[in-house]
């Protein structure tokens, strides 16, 4: 069985796994890191979001062999370096863009992903980038909330999108 | 001003942090030392019989510790239905056995035969495609009206029907009924689906059972809406375990809507196999798993007759409803289209004459059981569906011909012809209130401009209500229900005055960690953070019959309620003692014991100290310790209810339906946090909406599921539903619960569907296309099919 070494959250790991782990299988199963979720088992629900060197991927849609190397980055590191909520984070908190959680990491990763590549999206482009993404909660209305209300903080001090 | 703490406060949510970083503890996320991995081979044809299972080579394949069968719990109970239902003819429900795994034969796609445990999940898996079951196919039953004429194929041979019970609601009534329609100046009849529904929390069902070999103890890890329920259903029903030897935790659920309130035969598998192999046992369900097992939602056939005068007043009601149970009665299933559906078909109106006949019926299909709103929301479709249709009929406006038959606010209590005892509503506020938010006077202009760009735009209203707070003990153990639906608390006062609240609700996306903490702050005067709420673990909890039916604040919340009254008592008491005066003359305010009239005063923190440091307690008057338990049921059910406006846009040309507008004003009563209120509304709403124009599970003529993942089952998507407006001003408080409370949790996915598909046959017919019903999922292909009829 192949040894993958991986950057996760900034750290460097390391594991052995078959040629059919899934990503999200070694980050949950492999290295415990059970922030991120799996909500299907077709890719479409997107619970399992996360970043591959910058750019969302779905974790349950990719082996783990293929990412040697890698940087990848989950919800657990999102957080702000002093473990207090990142920006995109708290704006989920105050708008009440969560319920149950579980749908919510994959929210927060994609997110983070739709602001990085336009920092001040209407409410018609949130909902058509959250297509991959489903919540049975909150009926998007809240998620879409926080969204607008973290792109407005990110502009408004843009240090806080570094 | 707002408030920013306790009641009326929209508190943050304090379990948001560990959910947003990751924290949160699923029970997929729980490994247990030396857990191995169960997989179920699951039935791929809707009827069959079992021949035979040869287990040899799956037992011989690697890592492979046990296989069990349906032969392994043959001689243990079946999982109960929770409600007898009586049909009219006074015969009791037919009620077969379920048994963990199928024995004889399998019932549905997805019925489970047989499960193999392994070290690992891929080999339990693996070892599952090994299994060689000879398993006959038979015919399979799949439409209720078939399976009811049809006494030779039946899914349950030892009961010698399909039909489980022929009910009605209330005989008494079905005379008057009957001569009201006979007499009556104008009918107008619908038949309509209620379509069938996969609940589809985003959380896969898991359970992981451990046995202890050394004490006898089993543990049960599980995604459970109620673990008490779980505990008492597995303990006392399928397994013989007795409650001392069995603890059930639920820790974070991902989602519930119902589908994990019951309990299902995965968890007494993981038990029992843990038992035999003496090591723990996990299983973690997939989406494609959870699509054939999961109970699903609604599913019932209706016809519904209304009867009114040539000026639109309602005279009678009269439906017949075939309601689908699926291969298996789940637990509340029996009871979700009789007491939860049956007996509100009065609505808010005040119709003089219901009468309501449900045929509950088996079929080869995956079991149906309570999914948010559960009878609620198929009452209120068919009675909003046919009066917007009279209302056509008769010309009148669909305001009005909600506002003349409304209950009026100086008729409270009002007791229905379907024997609820409604305490306290204003129908027309909230209906004014919708009209309001909804900006429905400049629909007209919104209207004209869909046209200009070559849309219909239609407008649909539904008037909502429901009984929740589930439920008056007395009253549903006199409807056959078999347990007690009270609730508990226990509030324990730590000694640095800090406090520990146990309850019986279990949080799976509520927020009841916020908002029971706001409750108890409010009573006692302290800060929300010097409370923590404790949930989901038979252990650590005295008794709870969780959260469903939009419950846990007007039944588990009174009981918190009720135990801190007992906690003001005692520590009244304390404080007296302390400051040597007649308890009586004590005053308890804002957090202060004062002795009236006078300086002395003491804060509820000295009063706490004072409880676990007891020097000198007259013993005999006073015990050490300030904790208190309270257990509460209700005098009542609850009727929350409300208006929802609709609006939508129709494409003539494809049939596509958009959501442009939706507005729900709604009267829970009295409101503990606004935000999460809202929240909890913004979802069922669009779950209604993805009911309504979306979400169908469909079975081939074989039983076999079409809809087995998020490929074929359409679940809303933050595109296909628009930004609400919610408004809850208009309360009028609950006046038999010590919160004022009514319950929020079902009303969206109640109210909207109705309010969306009255706004597509709104559009329709402004565009002079006489189309007057057309069943859900409201999609694009239905719509154009009739529009083209109706050409």
């Amino acid at each position: 069985m192949p040894d993958i070494n991986l950057t996760l959250n900034g750290q460097a790991v390391s594991g052995t796994v078959e040629n059919r782990t899934l990503l999200v299988d070694f980050l949950r199963e492999g290295l415990g890191k059970t922030g991120t979720h799996v909500g299907c088992d077709t890719g479409q629900c997107g619970a399992c979001v996360v970043h591959v060197d910058g750019v969302s991927v779905k974790s349950c849609n990719v082996f783990a062999v293929e990412l040697d190397g890698s940087k990848v980055t989950t919800i657990e590191g999102m957080a702000n370096a002093d473990g207090s909520l990142g920006v995109i984070q708290q704006a989920f908190q105050d708008h009440h863009g969560l319920q149950c959680g579980f749908c919510t990491p994959g929210m927060v990763m994609t997110a983070a992903a739709l602001l990085k590549e336009n920092s001040d999206p209407s409410e018609a482009e949130i909902r058509e980038y959250l297509d991959g993404n489903i919540c049975r909660c909150t009926g998007y209305h809240n998620i879409v909330k926080s969204i607008q209300a973290a792109a407005a903080e990110m502009n408004a001090s843009p240090v806080a999108a570094e | 001003m707002p408030k920013d703490s306790g009641i009326g406060a929209s508190s943050k949510r304090r379990e948001d942090v560990r959910f947003l970083t990751g924290k949160g503890k699923y029970t997929a996320d729980i490994s247990v030392k030396d857990q191995t991995f169960a997989a179920f081979a699951r039935s791929s044809v809707a009827h069959g019989r079992i021949n035979s299972i040869d287990i040899a080579a799956a037992e011989a394949m690697p890592g492979v510790l046990a296989v069990l069968t349906g032969e392994d719990f043959a001689e243990v109970g079946g999982n109960p239905a929770g409600w007898l239902i009586t049909s009219r003819d006074g015969e009791p429900m037919k009620e077969p056995k379920r048994s963990p795994l199928a024995i004889g034969k399998v019932r549905h796609v997805g019925d489970a035969y047989a499960a193999v445990i392994a070290e690992t999940a891929a080999q339990a898996r693996d070892a599952v495609e090994a299994l060689d079951a000879d398993i006959e196919e038979l015919d399979a039953i799949v439409d209720m009206s078939e399976a009811i004429e049809n006494s030779d194929n039946l899914v349950h041979d030892e009961i010698g029907t399909n039909l489980c019970y022929d009910w009605g609601w209330i005989e008494d009534n079905k005379a008057a009924v009957d001569a009201a329609f006979e007499s009556a100046p104008h009918v107008t009849s619908l038949e309509l689906v209620n379509n069938r529904l996969s609940p589809n929390a985003m959380e896969p069902r898991v359970s992981i059972g451990d046995y202890d070999a050394s004490t006898g103890d089993y543990t049960l890890h599980t995604t459970s809406q109620n673990p008490h329920v779980t505990r008492l259903l597995i303990g006392a029903f399928v397994m013989g375990i007795p409650e001392n030897k069995l603890t059930v935790i639920a820790p974070d659920v991902g989602g519930g809507f119902g589908s994990k309130i019951y309990h299902y035969g995965e968890e007494a598998v993981v038990l029992a196999a843990s038992k035999k192999i003496n090591r723990p046992v996990k299983w973690v369900c997939d989406r494609s798993e959870a699509f054939v097992t999961d109970a699903h939602g609604r599913d019932h056939v209706t016809k519904i007759e209304l009867a009114t005068d040539k000026e639109g007043n309602f005279l009678a009601v009269r439906t017949e409803t075939q309601a689908n149970m699926g291969a298996y009665l789940s637990n509340f299933a029996t009871v979700t289209p009789t007491f939860l559906h049956g007996t509100l078909m009065a609505g808010p109106y005040k119709t003089p004459h219901v009468y309501v006949n449900v045929k509950a019926v088996f079929t080869n299909t995956v079991p149906v059981d309570a999914y948010r709103g559960a009878g609620r929301p198929e009452a209120t479709y068919s009675l909003e569906r046919v009066i917007d249709k009279c209302a056509r009929e008769l010309g009148i406006d669909q305001l009005e011909i909600r506002r003349k038959n409304f209950i009026q606010p100086d008729q409270f209590p009002y007791t229905t012809p379907v024997a609820l005892v409604y305490d306290t509503g204003d129908y027309d506020a909230t209906l004014d209130k919708v009209a309001e938010i909804g900006d429905l006077a400049g629909f007209a202009a919104r209207r004209e401009a869909s046209e200009a760009k070559g849309k219909l735009r239609g407008l649909g209203i539904s008037t909502w209500i429901e009984a929740c707070g589930i439920a008056p003990s007395a009253l549903v153990g006199q409807l056959g229900a078999r347990v007690g639906l009270f609730d508990a608390a226990t509030v324990r006062v730590n000694a640095t005055g800090s406090l520990a609240v146990m309850t019986g609700a279990h949080s799976h996306g509520q927020g009841h960690e916020t908002v029971f903490a706001q409750v108890v702050a409010e009573k006692l005067g302290i800060a929300e953070e010097q409370i923590e709420i404790v949930h989901g673990d038979t252990s650590k909890i005295p008794f709870g019959m969780g959260s469903y039916g939009s419950r846990s604040l007007a039944v588990c919340g009174s009981a918190i309620v009720r135990a801190t009254e007992k906690i003001i008592a005692k520590a009244t008491k304390i404080a007296a003692h302390m400051m040597e005066a007649d308890a009586a003359d004590v005053v308890f305010e804002n957090g202060n014991f004062t002795v009236a009239g006078t300086d002395k005063s003491k804060s509820f923190g000295d009063v706490a100290l004072c409880a676990y440091v007891p020097h000198n307690f007259p013993h005999e008057e006073l015990e050490p310790g300030l904790e208190e338990s309270a257990f509460y049921d209700p005098a009542n059910f609850t009727y929350p209810a409300g208006a929802y406006a609709c609006e939508v846009e129709v494409d003539p040309d494809t049939g596509e339906v958009d959501v442009v507008g939706f507005a729900a004003a709604d009267d829970f009563g009295n409101v503990i946090n606004p935000m999460v209120v809202n929240g909890q509304v913004h979802g069922g709403v669009g779950q209604g909406i993805g009911q309504a124009l979306m979400e169908c599970v469909v079975h081939d003529g074989n039983g076999q599921p079409l809809t087995g993942s998020y490929m074929d089952y359409a679940m809303p998507r933050a595109n296909d539903v628009p930004s609400y407006v919610v408004d809850h001003s208009c309360q009028t408080p609950c006046t038999h619960n010590p919160l004022g409370v009514k319950g929020c949790g079902e009303a969206g996915a109640i109210g909207s569907p109705p309010a969306v598909v009255n706004a597509v046959i709104d559009a329709l017919q402004s565009g002079g296309i006489n189309v007057t019903h057309v069943d859900m999922p409201v999609s694009p292909s239905r719509v154009w099919n009739a529009i083209q009829a109706a050409k």
